[in-house]
């Protein structure tokens, strides 16, 4: 296959631009299954530790939805399992490559430039899509090569490599379709994330259900995040599962080139229609700006958190009925800690601790929305009207902090709402887990805190404040296995939440967050109202 | 006459760069403004210290004789501005971003911004992404424009408008110097737009005013560029006092004339035999080579070598 002219050259372009992010995200996710492989020597050493370690964590239904199907206990089985929500860090990095190096720049108008030179208009995005491709290639091959050098079978750590890669190629197509369908990049990336947090969402309901004896095993077969887990590393691998992968990304990537042909520089498949002449009564002050910006990705992410809810609320009862098809052991450690309701509790503060940690990302980047009206020159004119700057700012902190606030509501109520009528507890259940959901809101509040703060103090730096979420996450993630101290995992804001529904809540953490959250939002203002407005 | 903008002395710096050094302008009521000077000289910097964006270092600016940064929100009531890269929310259309502006000001006269509208021949309806470079100035035009406000604070409106369109514009602020009492200040790179609407004119460089006055005050800035093939040599122009840089080169030649003297040179060129004549303004770039061969050469290579 002949690449389209200049694609070497773009390829160069594009390495030259992601010199410093792209060794990071191939690194990165080859670190975390060591850190696992350690923390499993140390901390169950022997392999009845392991079964046991497995009898439990087979039924923690949360740890199912968010890591996968697990077949086993050897330790090559336990660390790739753990290592499970990785395929979906590869995949969602990949989309977002793909997208930046196409769609971004065809929107920023940078691709005309290159388009107007000795450039095949297919060079760009073959590019975008070789790179990507390559780079979660060598990240399989590196991830594979750190089993092996840690003393893993070699086929198992070839499978895991190769789920990975498999993963990163499918949803690198998939972003290279999303960028031929809208004319800005930020719908392109909103399709591709949803088409990603579905095939999450399908593999774990299709995971949960075939471990329960469930009819919607199949499922998992629709998600190209559960092919990476089908390939079983380690428990009998299925290598055609590389195949099927190849030749989805083969398709996504003919489709993605014909839409291409069809449409012109700078336009979507989707045509961008003709606004309004004339303003709307309500577009007079800086909120009713700040709504308009904020009112897409508010709506559409409180439905899909909503959506999302219902289908995980309704699954959860099934949890409960695990029991059932358990081993005497882990019947009686289940006993122990306290009967089925606690399995489903168990699942339900996981996956409030999970959807909390995607609320905190949305607060962040509704609160730097700020500062991509600053830098891009948007927020000139408005600054330039008699709007006074924290007026101004405090219109998109309304955002930051409402938008989660009603997506976790939201959220928190079509979960418990499912599993009420599951249960026909209703009654019970609904505000129990709601709660749940709500109990969460003073650490994401936090990030909103914490991103507005950077941005009145020292806005170069405000996408820091992902930065810090990823820490609380990978503390989160990695800590118990580690098994470090306390006050360590203290340092993840989401460790002083109260483990709802079944555990103590208690008001002091909540309180102190909001308290730090409302004082970051003082510091923000405080440095906003005394620095200089920059554009470019 | 008061002043609508007073400047004296403004610093500003970024890192080890010095956008404004020592900056002095003052623009009086009711008049037209040019504010002149190449790329990175400055212009840029000092609006934004007058919209309060940015704080100065050191100087003091009035701007309708209240302070620029601390007055921020009272003040822009009073004035509308036109940035010169213009930026637009991609998912709003022009027509929304016109009537929000207008409102954030205090409401905007609707039979004046569908003539406007007319006039710059812009549809309202397309979404700020659909929009040239050109048409996207042409909403913060129209949003200025259509305000009641005292002063209008323009950066280098017309540098994306076809020739068409700068006539519009130029049409739109001597109706504006009409109606009466607005104040215009006009940063611009293009000499022969300032030659046609201002009053009074800065020029600046490397962050400080070089020259200030009145159009005739510049008048030696407005040299005529002549180009000729004579048949015959031109006796006596090299005499001639207003003529400059004469060049000769066989039977073609080429010298830069002052208004005064242009008369006088054109006699001593027939005189000669005139097979071809090309005269032009000089570009802005010539004038400031000259202007800065002349007066500040040296000052400016001590700067960069500090």
């Amino acid at each position: 296959m002949n690449a389209p002219t200049g694609t070497a050259r773009l390829i160069r372009l594009a390495l030259r631009r992601d010199r410093r992010l792209l060794p990071l995200w191939i690194l990165f996710p080859c670190l975390v299954p060591p850190v696992f492989i350690a923390a499993f020597n140390g901390a169950y050493p022997t392999a009845r530790a392991r079964q046991e370690y497995m009898e439990t964590s087979l039924h923690n239904t949360a740890f199912t939805v968010t890591y996968g199907p697990l077949h086993g206990s050897t330790l090559g089985e336990l660390v790739t399992w753990r290592s499970g929500f990785i395929p979906v860090i590869v995949a969602l990095v990949a989309l977002l490559t793909v997208i930046r190096h196409t769609r971004t720049e065809e929107e920023a108008g940078r691709r005309e430039l290159i388009g107007s030179t000795a450039v095949s208009r297919h060079a760009a995005m073959a590019a975008a899509l070789l790179m990507t491709c390559a780079a979660c290639l060598v990240l399989g091959a590196v991830s594979a090569l750190v089993l092996i050098g840690q003393g893993l079978p070699a086929a198992g750590s070839l499978a895991y490599g190769s789920g990975l890669a498999a993963a990163g190629w499918v949803f690198a197509a998939i972003g290279a379709v999303a960028a031929q369908l809208t004319s800005g990049a930020g719908s392109a990336r909103g399709i591709a994330i949803v088409v990603l947090g579905t095939a999450f969402l399908l593999r774990g309901i299709g995971d949960v259900s075939a471990l329960s004896g469930g009819r919607l095993g199949w499922l998992s077969w629709t998600s190209p995040i559960g092919w990476a887990h089908q390939l079983r590393p380690f428990a009998g691998e299925r290598w055609w599962i590389i195949a099927l992968a190849a030749c989805a990304t083969a398709a996504l990537t003919a489709a993605a080139v014909a839409l291409s042909a069809r449409r012109d520089l700078g336009n979507g498949l989707f045509a961008a229609r003709v606004g309004p002449a004339v303003a709307p009564p309500g577009l007079r002050s800086p909120l009713g700006l700040a709504w308009r910006l904020h009112r897409g990705s508010l709506i559409s992410r409180t439905a899909g958190l909503a959506v999302v809810g219902l289908g995980l609320g309704g699954i959860a009862q099934s949890i409960g009925e695990l029991m059932n098809n358990s081993s005497p052991a882990a019947r009686e450690v289940l006993a122990r800690v306290g009967g089925p309701g606690t399995v489903v509790d168990q699942y339900f503060v996981g996956m409030m601790t999970m959807f909390a940690v995607i609320a905190a990302g949305f607060a962040i980047q509704a609160a730097l929305r700020l500062r991509a009206e600053e830098s891009e020159g948007r927020a000139e004119p408005l600054l330039a009207a008699p709007v006074d700057r924290l007026r101004w700012a405090g219109s998109h902190l309304v955002f930051a902090l409402l938008g989660p606030t009603l997506g976790l509501a939201a959220f928190g109520a079509t979960t418990g709402l499912a599993h009420g009528l599951n249960t026909g507890g209703l009654g019970r259940d609904l505000p129990r887990v709601l709660a749940a959901a709500l109990v969460q809101l003073p650490a994401v509040w936090l990030f909103a805190g914490l991103a507005f703060a950077l941005f009145g103090l020292l806005p170069r730096l405000a996408a820091g404040a992902f930065a810090v979420l990823l820490a609380s996450l990978l503390l989160g993630w990695l800590g118990g296995e580690l098994q470090l101290s306390r006050w360590v995992l203290d340092l993840s804001v989401f460790n002083h939440i109260p483990q709802l529904p079944g555990g103590e809540l208690t008001v002091l953490p909540l309180a102190v967050l909001t308290v730090t959250a409302a004082a970051l939002i003082l510091l923000g203002l405080y440095g906003l109202r005394r620095r200089d407005m920059s554009a470019g | 006459m008061t002043d609508a903008i007073s400047v004296a002395g403004l610093v500003k710096t970024f890192g080890s760069t010095r956008a404004l050094d020592g900056l002095d302008l003052a623009v009086r009521t009711g008049e037209v403004h040019g504010f002149l000077g190449p790329n990175g000289a400055g212009k840029s910097t000092t609006i934004r210290v007058l919209l309060g964006l940015m704080r100065a270092d050191a100087g003091t600016a009035l701007l309708l004789g209240g302070d620029p940064w601390a007055d921020a929100t009272a003040l822009h009531r009073r004035l509308a501005y036109v940035p010169g890269d213009v930026t637009l929310w991609p998912n709003l259309s022009g027509g929304e971003v016109i009537d929000l502006l207008g409102r954030l000001r205090g409401g905007l006269d609707k039979r004046r911004r569908a003539d406007l509208l007319e006039r710059f021949d812009l549809d309202p309806r397309k979404k700020g992404r659909a929009y040239s470079k050109g048409n996207r100035q042409k909403v913060a035009l129209v949003a200025a424009f259509a305000s009641d406000v005292e002063l209008l604070i323009l950066d280098e409106p017309t540098s994306g408008l076809d020739p068409l369109m700068e006539e519009v514009f130029r049409e739109t602020i001597r109706d504006e110097v009409r109606r009466g009492d607005r104040t215009v200040l006009l940063s611009s790179h293009i000499l022969a737009e300032v030659e046609a609407l201002c009053d009074r004119l800065t020029i600046i460089r490397d962050g400080r005013a070089v020259e200030t006055g009145t159009l005739s005050d510049l008048r030696h800035l407005t040299r005529t560029s002549i180009r000729a093939e004579l048949e015959g040599p031109p006796y006596g122009l090299d005499e001639l006092p207003g003529v400059h840089d004469l060049r000769v080169d066989g039977d073609r030649i080429r010298f830069d004339v002052d208004p005064s003297a242009l008369g006088a040179a054109l006699g001593r060129l027939s005189s000669a035999g005139v097979r071809s004549l090309v005269s032009q303004p000089p570009t802005l770039e010539e004038l400031f080579l000259r202007h800065y061969d002349r007066a500040a050469g040296n000052g400016r290579h001590a700067e960069a070598a500090r």
